[in-house]
């Protein structure tokens, strides 16, 4: 910890004799080389999530060798960057104390708007892409005003959203195509170019999906921020203690509004990607992902009170969710199995994370 | 050393200012200042006036009656960003800091410097740990690593950043709201040595407490507030250590009551 000066000699240029302390004067910092890397390390977030990714990457591989070659990895990577790019939205909004349920019944509500807009209305794919957007930073607005308005918790603010769009999914694809589903994207104007930008592949024989990118992309983007913009460390001062930030002056509402907001908005982003690679969208699409989405940033170290996480363990949570569900299929198990495992890694990943906290808070190291 | 300050205009002065909420007087006819490298103490058991006190100093409160002199010039607080702006920085004792993010984001939170233009506009965080690291230096605080989270700091040095903070965005005088309460005999010492240390970089520092123990060593004016009242103001060697404690716990009622007590135990059947 620190070391306060003990001195006791008079003070040089002190203006008064009075009771004032002498001016301290510290010893040069020997010890601070000493400070271990192990310690530093513990220190980051992300640091179990990526022990935990390797240990189940090498269980897997264990299990079909097929697991770390590339044509396994870009199967698991495929389902992971689809949980990892709302994972990192919803880490960011974890960090600056809030929550948002309605994050996974937003991909299908963004797909399913798509999929009307430009089949049921006949409008360029690019248009309707535009307009989804807007419509779903609209609704992230909504849930953060509603939050800062009345204090509520997000918990229960972001639930009743769920359960909105969720009835305004099933409602309205049903009202306007008499299916549970909307198809037939790949006939609109403007879907070949917008496929390929968001739902398309690369790296030909081993086919890994254009949604790896844009994971890593906003990943590090996340992580730029966090790490060295003002508006990140407003984000972890707004999570940490909402009253302290207020106090030295930071837009508390302002940077938790924008934080639902974004989360919707890639959330949507996420479900367009989505929408466009299987050119359609069922009603019941994301409904229940938004816990995968808080399990991936919970096992990537961010704590559930806020004030603590990274973008990047959010991604790692992800890569071991996306490993998981295709490891259990590559080794020949029930898929159903996916389930428990990912219930076990977030009761593990809590406990953890709460180890660390209470040593970061309270403890002396 | 009073002998020079007290010729200067006080940094800040409230005469007779008072406050009402409704029907109630929280504060009446109290009279305060503090001038550069001074330290004020201002002491009161519960419900003294004391926070109404501070909230007025702080801009949180406008007052009802009376005067608030910045630099001998009057003034109205619209808001606490106003009073910061003129230089008034008050640490509240449990909102100061986030326990969980480092020293050096909580030191620069909510006023990070910045490097680079638009989009690679951003934090300098060299500057930023450099600066906490000597800021704190000044105050005889050696962090080995500005990535330390603040939980892991004591109470007292927990203040001592808060201090340094307001120090170093300019403030001249340091509002302290009960910043000894919650800590324990050997942490207070430590923070009685940043009051002190911050008189001898030449501010005023107004030091609310109860404790007329931890007021006295650093305290160069003392005024005892009672149910919103001044109960009295005293410099530096007018008023003794004890007569400072016996009239903060309220010496006359004491006495009062110890009298009371005395008869009701003589005659137990008047109770009954």
């Amino acid at each position: 910890m620190s070391k306060h000066s003990t001195a006791s000699g008079p003070a040089p240029a002190a203006p008064s004799p009075a009771a004032a302390a002498p001016p301290p004067t510290p010893v040069a910092d020997e010890r601070l080389a000493n400070i271990g890397t192990m310690a530093r390390l513990l220190r980051r977030p992300e640091i179990g999530a990526l022990l935990a990714a390797v240990v189940v990457a090498l269980f897997f591989f264990t299990q079909n060798s097929l697991f770390l070659k590339l044509d396994g990895i870009s199967n698991w990577t495929d389902v992971a960057s689809t949980i990892g790019i709302p994972a990192v939205a919803v880490a960011l909004l974890m960090i600056g104390g809030e929550f948002d349920l309605s994050a996974g019944v937003m991909t299908g509500s963004a797909g399913l708007m798509l999929g009307i807009l430009a089949t049921e209305v006949g409008m360029n794919i690019w248009l309707a892409i535009l307009l989804t957007l807007i419509a779903a930073t609209t609704v992230g607005f909504i849930n953060g005003y509603m939050v800062m308005k009345t204090k509520l918790p997000s918990f229960i603010v972001t639930l009743a959203t769920f359960f909105i769009l969720q009835g305004v999914n099933l409602g309205v694809t049903k009202a306007i195509t008499n299916q549970v589903a909307v198809s037939g994207l790949d006939t609109a104007a403007g879907y070949d170019s917008a496929n390929k930008l968001f739902g398309g592949s690369f790296w030909a024989p081993h086919d890994f999906r254009i949604t790896v990118l844009w994971w890593i992309a906003i990943t590090a983007l996340a992580t730029w921020v966090l790490a060295r913009t003002r508006v990140g460390n407003w984000i972890f001062g707004v999570g940490g203690d909402a009253d302290a930030a207020r106090n030295v002056g930071v837009p508390v509402n302002q940077v938790k509004i924008g934080l639902f907001m974004t989360t919707s908005f890639v959330c949507a982003l996420t479900g367009i990607m989505i929408a466009l690679r299987l050119a359609s969208t069922q009603a019941g699409q994301g409904v229940g992902d938004e816990f995968q989405f808080i399990i991936a940033a919970v096992v990537g170290g961010c704590v559930l009170t806020g004030g603590f996480g990274s973008a990047v363990g959010a991604s790692l949570g992800a890569l071991i969710i996306g490993m998981a569900f295709i490891g259990i299929q590559f080794s020949g198990w029930n898929t159903d199995w996916r389930f428990l495992f990912l219930g076990v890694i977030l009761l593990v990943a809590v406990l953890v994370n709460n180890y660390i906290r209470k040593r970061a808070e309270g403890a002396r190291g | 050393m009073s002998a020079t300050v007290q010729s200067e205009t006080p940094l800040l002065e409230v005469r007779g200012i008072g406050k009402f909420f409704g029907n109630v007087t929280a504060l009446k006819d109290v009279s305060v200042q503090v001038g550069a490298g001074e330290v004020t103490c201002v002491l009161g058991d519960n419900g003294a006036g004391k926070s109404t006190f501070i909230k007025i100093l702080s801009g949180v409160h406008r007052h009802d009656e009376g005067q608030l002199l910045v630099d001998g010039e009057e003034t109205h607080f619209s808001s606490p960003r106003e009073a910061k702006e003129r230089g008034i920085a008050t640490v509240f004792q449990d909102l100061a800091t986030v326990p969980l993010m480092s020293i050096w984001r909580n030191f620069f939170l909510g006023s990070e410097p910045t490097k680079g233009r638009g989009p690679t506009r951003r934090v300098d965080v060299k500057f930023a740990q450099e600066t906490m690291v000597a800021e704190l230096r000044k105050m005889g605080i050696d962090v080995r690593d500005p990535d330390q989270p603040v939980g892991t700091l004591s109470g007292g040095e927990r203040q001592a950043v808060a201090i340094a903070r307001a120090v170093y965005f300019g403030a001249k005088v340091l509002i302290l709201d009960e910043p000894t309460s919650a800590l324990g005999v050997k942490q207070s010492g430590v923070v009685l040595r940043y009051v002190a240390q911050a008189r001898t970089r030449g501010l005023g520092v107004i030091f609310i407490t109860h404790n007329p123990h931890h007021a006295f060593p650093v305290g160069d004016r003392f005024v005892i507030l009672n149910r919103g009242k001044l109960v009295g103001a005293w410099k530096k060697g007018e008023i003794e250590r004890d007569d400072l404690v016996k009239m903060m716990s309220g010496g006359a009622e004491l006495d009062a009551l110890a009298h009371e007590l005395e008869r009701e135990l003589q005659r137990p059947e008047a109770t009954a």
